[in-house]
């Protein structure tokens, strides 16, 4: 069987993004980032420091993925959304426990933890943030 | 068993996955008739996990419930045990992916970590150990899980059951607890009713041996055995809880015991859901902790095959009207579903191979 082994290392580095939503902010100009960056984007200062981002946004905009890449295939149809978040980072996730066509700009959606990425039989099961519509 | 320093329930939360298939569906599945097992099963449709769900993702939102409960932050917790019989991997701790999400044991994650197997009474177990740990002074807070994805063959009669769903609890000391455990007692012995051997997907059972020497003899030894070290008969109860792997059996175990059916049918959960294995009696005590009131009883009795059976004696506090409403109530997520047909419930659940399975492409 083949299967796509992805690097374990790099899963490794991003849990706190991944398990946590910590994020970077720049202590300069306040832009804050997730996964966290070295440089900041807006300004250029090397300034940053981990803070955990607001677990709830709404949804600016989405596209519904049907050809995946290698290892997110048993997911498709699935939707990727730039959310923003409760404090106005924006970040991109995919969405879960919905259906592509239930999916609308301004939805409400609150961060879980799920399956991202199994590699194979033998190979890690990666897990990160998703976002699902808030409950109730 | 009593610890030296009383200890309680500081918080609880529940998950429970969104999708259900219907047991007429799981029948039609298979050609068969449902109206020939419904009396005999009681439970109307089952939860399924998503495909990106499992027992970690279903652990760590019961955790995040019961924190937003306990009202401490997961830095405190020095003990998290997950007690499951379906681990994402054979061999790598559930509990260390858990730990991590949380936060728990602080930035150094000073905090014990391991998962418990014990088939459906899992969850039960990590609650005795850290009562221990607890009662003895070793740590303050302690988080026990109980969580699966519970596979039954493909036309198997546990395939009717078998279902996805998990609850945690957050133990503390007396005083910081909105539930106080007063006393705990287990009984274990070898009775093969149920198994899975290592590389093996779906477990084996010995059908009518899984019932009389099994569930009802180790439920009824545990129930009885702490009703005796307590003092206690089932009048004193306000509510009684049971391993349910059906719709039928905790009703006949705790008729049996002495318990009318009004104070079984508040903690019933698995007819709406099916068997949530090491998250079914557990599941039950949250739907009841949702609803008790301060002075209240509670006796859970849990059952794992192989076999054996945990039982505890619980007294409500004051103050647990104040963290009822703080985090998703076990019914919000039983009435949050939406309906799969056996094809959908196929995939999600990997029975069917697909492309990517077997080709580079
Ligand atoms: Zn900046």
């Amino acid at each position: 069987m083949w299967a796509y082994w992805q690097s374990v290392p790099a899963h490794w580095r991003e849990l706190p993004a991944r398990y946590r939503l910590e994020g970077g902010r720049c202590k300069d100009c306040g832009h804050k980032t997730l996964p966290e960056e070295g440089v900041c984007p807006v300004c250029g200062s090397r300034n940053i420091e981990r803070v955990a981002l607001p677990r709830r946004g709404r949804v600016i905009n989405y596209s519904v993925i049907w050809n995946a890449p290698r290892g997110y295939e048993y997911y498709t149809p699935y939707v990727v959304a730039l959310i923003e978040l409760e404090d106005g980072t924006r970040v991109f996730s995919q969405l879960t426990d919905v259906h592509p066509e239930e999916v609308k700009e301004g939805m409400e959606v609150e961060m879980v933890i799920r399956k991202t990425r199994v590699s194979g039989e033998s190979g890690l099961i990666a897990y990160s943030y998703k976002f699902r519509p808030v409950l109730g | 068993m009593r610890a030296s320093r009383k200890v309680g329930i500081v918080g609880w939360g529940v998950y429970v996955p969104k999708w259900r298939i219907k047991s007429e569906e799981l029948a039609r599945g298979w050609g068969r008739d449902w109206n020939r097992y419904a009396a005999g099963i009681m439970v109307e449709e089952k939860s399924v996990p998503g495909i990106d769900e499992d027992t970690f993702t279903i652990a760590y939102e019961a955790s995040i419930n019961a924190l937003k409960r306990a009202r401490i932050d997961a830095s405190k917790l020095r003990a998290v045990y997950v007690g499951t019989e379906s681990k994402p991997y054979a061999v790598k701790t559930t509990a260390t992916m858990l730990i991590d999400a949380l936060g728990a044991g602080g930035e150094g994650r000073l905090t014990t970590g391991a998962d418990y197997e014990f088939a459906c009474k899992a969850g039960t177990e990590a609650i005795q150990s850290i009562l221990g740990l607890i009662g003895s002074g070793m740590i303050d807070y302690g988080l026990a899980v109980g969580a699966d994805t519970a596979q039954g063959a493909p036309g198997d009669a546990l395939e009717y059951t078998a279902s996805a769903g998990g609850a945690a609890y957050i133990l503390g000391p007396a005083d910081k607890s909105v539930a106080v455990i007063e006393a705990s007692l287990s009984h274990v012995t070898d009775t093969p009713d149920f198994w899975r051997r290592q590389h093996e997907r779906y477990p084996a059972h010995t059908r009518a041996f899984t019932g009389e020497p099994a569930y009802f003899k180790h439920i009824m030894t545990a129930a009885k055995e702490l009703m005796a070290l307590m003092g206690t008969t089932p009048e004193d109860y306000d509510y009684a809880i049971f391993h349910q792997p059906n719709g039928k059996f905790p009703l006949r175990v705790g008729t049996r015991l002495g318990f009318t059916p009004d104070k079984i049918k508040p903690g019933l959960i698995t007819p709406y859901i099916g068997n949530t294995y090491s998250g079914s009696a557990l599941v039950g005590l949250a739907a009841v902790l949702d609803q008790a009131k301060p002075g209240q009883k509670i006796l859970v009795v849990s059952f794992g095959s192989g076999a054996g059976s945990d039982a505890f004696h619980i007294e409500v506090k004051e103050g647990i009207g104040e963290v009822q409403e703080l985090a998703p109530k076990t019914m919000d997520y039983v009435s949050r579903k939406e309906y799969v047909d056996y094809t959908t419930y196929a995939r999600y659940r990997r029975m069917i191979r697909m492309l990517h399975d077997f080709s580079a492409y």
